[in-house]
C-alpha cells in the first residue's frame, strides 16, 4: 500500500498507514526522493506510529532515506517509533545513529522549524 | 486440550513475510504474551523470512503453539527452504556479515531477540531455522 506524502509548506509528511511490504519501502523512498526535488523541501518527517515493526530492512530503507535527502539539501526526522518497536531494533542491532528521530509529529515539525539547532 | 495445530505460510513474496509475522503475533496474543515480546518474536519472523525470499526465493514458515515441560507455553516458529544454504554458518550468525547486500544482521538479531535460536544448514540443501518465544513465569 502506498504511503500518502502530504507537503505542508517546505516540509513533507509522509506518514505510513500499515504494515508495509519491503516494496512498499522502496517506493516510499523513491516517492520521497521525487517529491523532495519537486517541491524543493528542505524536511521531511516520517511518520512510523503505525508501525508495529521495523527489522533491519525497513531500518535500513529508513536511514537511507534520511542520507539521500540530506544530499539534496533536506533532513528527515523520523517521528512515532513505538516503546516495544525501539527495544526491538536495539536487541536487533539497529541504532539509527545519524538519523534525526523525534516524540511525535509536532515534535518533529518543531525540530525541522528550528532547523535543528544551528546545525 | 486437543494438540494445538501447526499454521503453515508459504513464503514466496514480501507480503508473505508481513503475513507471517502477523500470524505468529496474533498466536501470541491468544498466550497473553506480553506486548514487547510479541514485537521481538514478530521482528525475529521478519528477519528469517526475508532471508528466504532474499536468499532461496521460496520456502516456508510454520508457526505453532507449544508448552514445555513445567507447562509454560510459547509460541515455535520453523522457517524451511530448499535454497542454497549457508557455507560458512559461524559467519553468517556473526554482526555485519551479509552476502545479500544488507546489514548482515538478519539471523545475529533474530537469535538475540528470542529465547531459543536453532538452525540446520548446508551448503545446496536448504536451511531450516527453528526460534521458540516463552511466555514468563
Amino acid at each position: 500500500m502506498a504511503v500518502p506524502i502530504l507537503k505542508q509548506g517546505p516540509f513533507l509528511i509522509a506518514s505510513i498507514q500499515s504494515a508495509l511490504t519491503d516494496t512498499d519501502v522502496l517506493q516510499l523512498r523513491d516517492d520521497v526522493m521525487a517529491q523532495v526535488t519537486r517541491h524543493r523541501s528542505r524536511g521531511i518527517i516520517v511518520d512510523v506510529t503505525s508501525l508495529d515493526v521495523m527489522d533491519s530492512f525497513v531500518s535500513r530503507s529508513l536511514q537511507g532515506i534520511a542520507r539521500m535527502t540530506r544530499l539534496r539539501g533536506a533532513e528527515t526526522v523520523i517521528v512515532g517509533i513505538q516503546p516495544e518497536v525501539a527495544f526491538a531494533m536495539v536487541q536487533l542491532g539497529m541504532s539509527f545513529e545519524d538519523v534525526q528521530t523525534a516524540l511525535d509529529l509536532e515534535e518533529g515539525l518543531a525540530l525541522l522549524e528550528a532547523g535543528f539547532g544551528g546545525t | 486440550m486437543a494438540p494445538d495445530a501447526v499454521e503453515r505460510i508459504a513464503i514466496e513474496s514480501d507480503a508473505d513475510v508481513v503475513t507471517a509475522r502477523q500470524r505468529a503475533r496474533a498466536l501470541a496474543v491468544t498466550l497473553d504474551m506480553p506486548s514487547t515480546d510479541q514485537t521481538l518474536l514478530a521482528t525475529a519472523i521478519s528477519e528469517i523470512a526475508r532471508n528466504i525470499t532474499t536468499y532461496a526465493k521460496r520456502g516456508e514458515v510454520c508457526i505453532e503453539l507449544v508448552r514445555d515441560a513445567n507447562g509454560r507455553r510459547g509460541v515455535k516458529v520453523v522457517a524451511r527452504d530448499h535454497g542454497p544454504g549457508i557455507a560458512d554458518l559461524e559467519r553468517a550468525l556473526t554482526d555485519g556479515y551479509t552476502t545479500g547486500g544488507g546489514l548482515g544482521l538478519g539471523l545475529p538479531g533474530a537469535r538475540r531477540l528470542v529465547d531459543e535460536f536453532d538452525i540446520q544448514t548446508a551448503p545446496g540443501e536448504g536451511t531450516t531455522v527453528t526460534l521458540v518465544k516463552w511466555t514468563r513465569g
